[in-house]
């Protein structure tokens, strides 16, 4: 293990320093890719590290990885900040016979489902967490069936194995007042919603406790994704959030560049940046629709619905696919555009920004809609910080953590953009981001196609060498920051793919905003998170 | 709240006259690869794409469309076994059940003015929902057809699935099957919902709902523009044909281009 200092000054004496509680040793082992500094450490040591991460060096926590190694497990603690340094990661080795972690939710309460979930796939027990057991896989699933496991059989149907008969999820009541009830929503919905399951408890009108099981579209991607070549896998990452597409597939070639150590040239840099705007502008106007159907404003959600409709085929008209599939790869862009042709999108994308602002306008003196959003559904900022919410749910409660700026990636750094943030918390801060970052998303896609650097678009891959290894790639997609950490082997092949995503983490704090609040508003807050299961589930 | 009716009343009809003409406005469908005749030096070894839709028999190409994920990859710039992708969006087809091409007749016979129609996810990728949803918004508007989102499968007359059916989702969704009343269809709409996509068959995402239960109507695509669904939706109550089997696409048979 080569000693080297990590780039980050505050972090620089560590391995002298300890942090309190920490009996070390704490390596700094060699700094991979774009992390500013890596440690490895005792698993007893990993809650003191990355307490004293979170709470002394203003980290954020972002991801657990769970590597299986031939005798040991190998956990990656991730964090990142907006100290402009890169993410941090922490690792720590334990044998397969103690198959045990010290948990570290009740310091960082971010991290308390990704403890389950690796719990539920691996195995793994996180020692001192309240609630392990059933999470990612339902009651049908017998127990100690671990399919994140090497020697899991991943290619056959789970389904033969035989279909339970009935559902028995019966979570127990915590609300023991007369009258008290538990009201479920789910999982298959009255319109079009995601499949997912809520149980409302209640005495009355307003929701007591929410407990919601998520999971029912768990398509085992991170699973499925090993032993395939990057260039599949990358179908993966681009297609389990489809309406995510272009960011998750842009985090995922960004894990895999890095590893090959190729750089997209800054042609395609700069379109990746157009291209991921864009999608963050039909997604937020899909998101505003969302809200005011939600509402019942009729001709409002139909107004915005056009709009929709509008970028859609926009963005089929200019990238050949209505939600941008098959444009990014490793290295750069399967296909080019002419100037003209983005000089001609960013000018129609302007023109349907006009439309927005005057519905925007139109809303703020909608007063019934308003009454349906202020003050319902409010996430402090102390919880926003506390499960580490992120992207505009996050930043409606006044906590910013944009990858954009944190972590710059592409050259989003030489674009003038501002990240908006709103201290309410409430449903109607939540609209109000979505439209100040669609403005954003027009400013940006504007300035890019007003300076688009000449060359082509994509670097071609030296057919020898290809590296084995493993790195991080992030996206801010249009619901927050990704995570894609990925592990490469020499043939090209996937050795372990983790997903973190928005939703996953957003769902997470979901609770906060309904508990209190009345049965009828429930729709409405959903709406206002604009959450997607299919990125949550994986 | 006027405000709001002058607003809509100043818009006008953006509604698609489809089916009645064609939709002309660009963007509404990415179009697929079409097969045909290989041409010139083109070998099949260039055959490469990821998910063995495309096959070569007898120095003709044909495309899978239950299997086709729209990755572009045998398109220009990347691939070269097409030249560019065949504009159109009357993509679905009857399934084919023992035989014959007349699944859910009853429900084409009893409901050709009205439908109902539930939705069952089950794990799609979300961009089939979203197109899904595109179907109540003004631009396609499909109660003009007498086509309507039931909220319970008790009133509906078709199962709408999208996505591969996950392990999670098996229950419900034979649920919801199971409490509609005769008669009934069923429509899988994407490609995940008509083979299991990029994600199935694995152990935890299924192989497509034909695996669970009767499908008589597919529409294929990843996803199926709005205006594909609706031509399914035309033939699950018998107003839009089939097309002709020489060249339908049937499970596995690919369709060729003449
Ligand atoms: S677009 Fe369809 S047929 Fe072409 S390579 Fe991709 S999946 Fe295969
Ligand atoms: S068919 Fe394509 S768009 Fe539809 S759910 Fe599957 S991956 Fe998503």
């Amino acid at each position: 293990m080569k000693k080297t200092t990590c780039k980050s000054s505050s972090m620089k004496e560590l391995p002298e320093d300890l942090p309190p509680g920490c009996r070390g040793p704490v390596t700094v082992t060699a700094v991979a890719g774009r992390f500013s500094c890596c440690m490895e450490a005792s698993a007893a040591d990993i809650p003191p590290i990355c307490n004293w991460l979170t709470t002394r060096q203003g980290y954020r926590f972002a991801s657990i990885v769970i590597e299986e190694m031939p005798a040991e497990w190998l956990a990656h603690y991730i964090f990142y900040s907006d100290n402009g340094q890169g993410p941090v990661s922490i690792s720590a080795r334990v044998d397969k016979a103690d198959n045990a972690l010290p948990s570290i939710s009740h310091l960082i309460h971010a991290a308390d489902w990704h403890e389950r979930e690796m719990e539920d796939l691996f195995g793994l027990v996180f020692e001192g967490h309240p609630r392990l057991g059933e999470f990612v896989l339902h009651e049908e699933w017998p127990e100690g069936t671990n399919p994140m496991k090497k020697d899991f059989d991943a290619t056959v149907p789970y389904i033969d194995q035989g279909p339970s008969s009935s559902c028995s999820w019966h979570p127990p009541a915590l609300v023991s007042e007369s009258g008290a009830f538990m009201m479920p929503i789910g999982p298959v919905f009255s319109g079009f919603a995601e499949s997912a399951h809520f149980l409302l408890e209640t005495v009355g009108e307003d929701i007591i406790r929410m407990i919601p099981r998520f999971f029912y579209k768990y398509r085992g991607v991170e699973k499925t994704a090993e032993g395939l070549p990057a260039d599949r896998a990358l179908l993966l990452a681009e297609r389990f959030s489809g309406t995510s597409a272009f960011a998750h597939s842009l985090a995922f070639c960004h894990a895999v560049e890095e590893i090959w150590g190729t750089r997209a040239p800054r042609r395609a840099v700069a379109l990746r940046v157009m291209l991921a705007e864009l999608e963050r502008f039909r997604h937020h106007v899909a998101a505003i629709e969302g809200i005011c159907s939600s509402t019942g404003l009729v001709v409002a959600a139909s107004q915005v619905g056009i709009l929709e409709e509008d970028i859609l085929r926009l963005s089929c008209k200019f990238a050949g696919h209505r939600y941008l599939f098959g444009l990014n790869v490793p290295g750069g862009l399967q296909r080019d555009f002419s100037d003209s042709e983005c000089l001609e999108l960013a000018g129609a994308v302007k023109e349907i920004f006009v439309k927005l602002q005057d519905l925007e306008k139109r809303l703020r003196f909608s007063s019934s809609f308003l009454d349906r959003l202020e003050e319902v559904g409010t996430v402090s900022t102390e919880d926003a910080v506390d499960y580490g919410l992120v992207g505009p749910v996050a930043r409606a409660s006044g906590v910013s953590g944009d990858l954009r700026t944190c972590l710059p990636y592409g050259d989003y750094g030489s674009f003038e953009f501002s990240v908006p943030v709103e201290k309410e918390g409430d449903g109607y801060a939540r609209l109000r981001i979505l439209f100040q970052e669609a403005e954003q998303s027009n400013n940006i896609i504007s300035q890019a196609v007003s300076s688009l650097p000449g060359g082509g678009v994509l670097q071609p891959l030296s057919p020898g060498a290809r590296p084995a290894g493993a790195a991080l790639g992030w996206a801010e997609t249009p619901l927050g920051a990704t995570f894609h950490w990925v592990r490469l082997e020499e043939d090209g092949r996937v050795a372990r793919y983790r997903l973190t995503t928005p939703s996953f983490t957003n769902w997470h704090g979901f609770h906060l905003s309904v508990e209190g609040f009345a049965f009828q508003d429930f729709p409405i807050i959903l709406a206002t998170f604009g959450l997607s299961n299919a990125e949550c589930d994986r | 709240m006027s405000g709001w009716v002058l607003k809509g009343l100043k818009t006008g009809i953006r509604t698609t006259l489809y089916p009645k003409v064609e939709e002309p406005a660009p963007g509404v469908s990415p179009g697929r690869p079409e097969g045909g005749g290989i041409a010139g030096n083109k070998k099949p070894a260039a055959v490469a794409c990821p998910v063995a839709a495309i096959t070569v028999h007898n120095k003709r190409v044909s495309v899978d469309y239950d299997k086709c994920i729209h990755c572009a990859r045998c398109l220009p710039p990347a691939g070269a076994i097409f030249d560019k992708p065949a504009a159109g969006y009357e993509w679905a087809y009857k399934v084919p059940r023992d035989g014959v091409a007349a699944g859910g007749a009853g429900v084409a016979k009893t409901c050709s003015h009205s439908l109902h129609i539930k939705v069952v996810d089950g794990g799609a990728c979300n961009a089939c929902l979203s197109e899904v949803s595109q179907l109540t918004k003004p631009c396609y508007d499909m109660h003009r057809l007498g086509f309507f989102i039931t909220p319970t499968p008790r009133d509906a007359d078709l199962l709408l699935v999208v996505g591969p059916v996950t392990e999670h989702m098996k229950l419900p969704l034979k649920k919801a099957f199971e409490a509609m009343p005769e008669p009934k269809a069923v429509m899988a709409v994407g490609t995940c919902a008509l083979s299991g996509g990029i994600f199935g068959p694995g152990f935890a995402a299924g192989g497509g709902v034909r695996e669970f239960l009767p499908v008589d109507i597919a529409v294929p695509g990843c996803p199926p523009p709005p205006l594909a669904i609706i031509h399914g939706l035309l033939m699950a109550v018998g107003r839009k044909e089939s097309v002709p089997s020489s060249t339908s696409p049937g499970p596995g048979s690919g369709r060729e281009a003449k």
